[in-house]
């Protein structure tokens, strides 16, 4: 299974990489850059709270950080709007890991439902942090980044491709994890930290790097979205439905899986982005949207994914314990072993 | 000898359930420990595990001492427990949850060369090296902790009621398990509720009442003990 879901991201990742030269149209590519920047924000979103269960619903806290370090980089630097400040994202994306630190020295020494709690009360306290410490970040005026000079037709092809990079990094990154020491890890942590503990495993820093490379990649999108808009506000940057859409996001498409996350976003945030232009005058967008939360959440409990996985498991075993008629035994084998060589040839 | 415990005193909550208990330990052999509920034989193990810490006394571990050391420190010294729960993590590969038990190895290749000796002492391993823990069945899963268990290659293994919860021919696959980590030189120290099993494949028996050892020796004097036949293994042993 590992591998297929190996191979359907492969096949993802290329056919995002084609999808601006068949579907050049600007609205159609803004749609495209929100759907491939937020798979950038779940798989990163999914190192954490994925791998180690530590379900953090303030996840913005440090791409609004990344958002802020990007917009005062530009400002103090007076970096004009082109290809430069894309640079500057990575800047971005390392200081809200650095970030991650002590917060997550912080926020970490709890566990389950009060983890979450303690990380919805840091979204909000950075919220209110930002609104008031105008020096800094403006207040609720916000900072307006540069804009670039391209062209509208062109305008969205270098952020999309920028996010793009960013995806294959995060996808990269999540498959290296998953496969590696490091990655069992976590899978274990989220199974159960105490065991996980006794078997030797450093459970506290082990949450700490995990924190901190998820923080990466929000603090990469934070800039890149905000790079994006030109603008940067507190209650945009700090937004407690980011958190619940990337969230989301991971659990439609199979929380802690490889592909799971950037499946789910590439959907829904396609959707959402949809809805929104079709619908958004009546608010029918959220409705429609809610419902087939429900729906999915109903038919599709562990996502998308897992559930897929399970079903062609389902399947191949109902297929292997199909009894072989005695009569036909013989016929049957040399059938199967026709088959077989058919496959290998 | 390759651990002694001089006057160990332990417990919870203030209480204490060790009240200086002394016994040692001689290299490849096997001691089972027996005793009333409440008598101190798991709290032996977790002492042992660096689970629990010592109020007073000693415990030294191939000359050297256990106190202070973290659980991780002891399972780099060669002592590991498989607990009396089924600790196995249910939603990873069979193969997955055997590695984690050589997690403080760094040689990668040696945490395939110790894979390759597990999977030869317990075959069920490689056969079901992709299934999720969740589908074996209790003692399918024991002799997966046994395997992780042995990744580090320890010196001491600490077993807490193994039997729990078996049917009797799983028991046997069980307890042929600890003969085979019993030849290739382990010392086990076997906390067993199934006295006369655990009897019956121990070198040593050591019994603990009110914390303390009240008896101590080969595993058949214990078992033909009729003062501890009378009071464990319900008098009929004369």
């Amino acid at each position: 299974m590992k591998k297929a879901e190996s191979i359907i991201l492969l096949i993802i990742l290329v056919f995002l990489a084609i999808f601006p030269l068949i579907f050049s149209n600007p609205s159609t590519t803004s749609v495209a850059f929100f759907a491939v920047i937020f798979a950038v924000a779940a798989a990163g979103w999914n190192i954490f709270s994925g791998y180690t269960g530590y379900v953090s619903l303030g996840y913005a806290v440090f791409s609004g950080v990344g958002a802020y370090s990007l917009a005062l980089i530009c400002q103090k630097w007076n970096i004009a709007g082109g290809y430069t400040p894309f640079a500057f994202v990575l800047v971005a994306g390392l200081i809200a890991a650095v970030f991650a630190l002590p917060v997550g020295w912080i926020i970490l020494r709890t566990r389950r439902h009060v983890f979450v709690v303690v990380t919805v009360a840091t979204l909000f306290i950075m919220q209110l942090l930002a609104y008031n410490l105008e020096g800094f970040t403006g207040g609720s005026a916000g900072i307006t980044l540069p804009l670039p000079s391209w062209t509208g037709d062109f305008f969205n092809m270098p952020f999309y491709y920028g996010a793009l990079i960013l995806l294959v990094v995060a996808v990269s990154v999540s498959w290296l994890i998953r496969h590696s020491k490091f990655g069992l890890g976590l899978l274990a942590i989220r199974e159960d930290e105490d065991r996980a503990r006794s078997l030797g495993i450093n459970t506290t820093m082990y949450k700490l790097i995990a924190l901190m490379i998820s923080a990466f990649f929000a603090g990469t999108v934070g800039a890149m979205i905000s790079y994006f808009t030109s603008t940067v506000f507190p209650a945009e940057a700090f937004d407690p439905l980011f958190d619940i859409a990337v969230a989301l996001m991971a659990f439609f498409g199979g929380v802690g899986t490889l592909a799971g996350p950037i499946i789910g976003a590439l959907l829904l945030e396609t959707l959402q982005q949809y809805m929104s232009l079709q619908f958004s005058t009546v608010g029918l967008d959220l409705i429609l949207f809610g419902g087939l939360l429900l729906v999915v959440i109903l038919l599709l409990p562990e996502g998308i994914v897992p559930s897929l996985f399970k079903l062609v498991s389902k399947m191949r075993a109902s297929h292997e314990s199909t009894p072989i008629p005695s009569s036909s035994a013989e016929s049957t084998d040399s059938e199967r072993l026709a088959v077989k060589e058919g496959k290998n040839g | 000898m390759i651990l002694e415990c001089e006057h160990v005193v332990a417990g919870y909550d203030g209480s204490d359930i060790l009240k200086g208990l002394s016994f040692s330990l001689e290299k490849g052999t096997t001691t089972c420990i027996v005793g009333p509920n409440g008598a101190g034989k798991s709290t032996v193990l977790r002492v042992l595990s660096g689970l629990l810490k010592t109020r007073q006394g000693k415990v030294i571990f191939n000359g050297q001492s256990l106190a202070g050391r973290s659980t991780s420190q002891i399972l780099s010294l060669g002592i590991v427990q498989v607990p009396q729960e089924h600790s196995l993590f249910p939603e990873m590969t069979v193969k997955e949850n055997v590695r984690l038990g050589g997690y403080l190895l760094r040689d990668n290749a040696l945490v395939n060369k110790r894979l390759q000796e597990v999977e030869e002492l317990f075959p069920l391993v490689k056969e079901r090296a992709s299934e999720r823990a969740v589908n074996l069945s209790g003692g399918q899963r024991r002799l997966i902790e046994f395997a992780r268990a042995l990744m580090l290659d320890p010196t001491l293994i600490l077993l807490d009621e193994p039997s729990m919860g078996l049917d009797p021919k799983t028991l046997k696959q069980i307890f042929d398990s600890m003969k085979a980590m019993q030849e290739i030189g382990k010392t086990i120290l076997l906390v067993e509720q199934n006295v006369r099993a655990g009897l019956s494949v121990a070198t040593h028996g050591l019994v603990l009442e009110s914390g303390k050892v009240r008896m101590e020796g080969s595993a058949q004097d214990v078992l033909h003990n009729p003062e501890i036949g009378s009071l464990y293994l319900g008098g009929t042993v004369k």
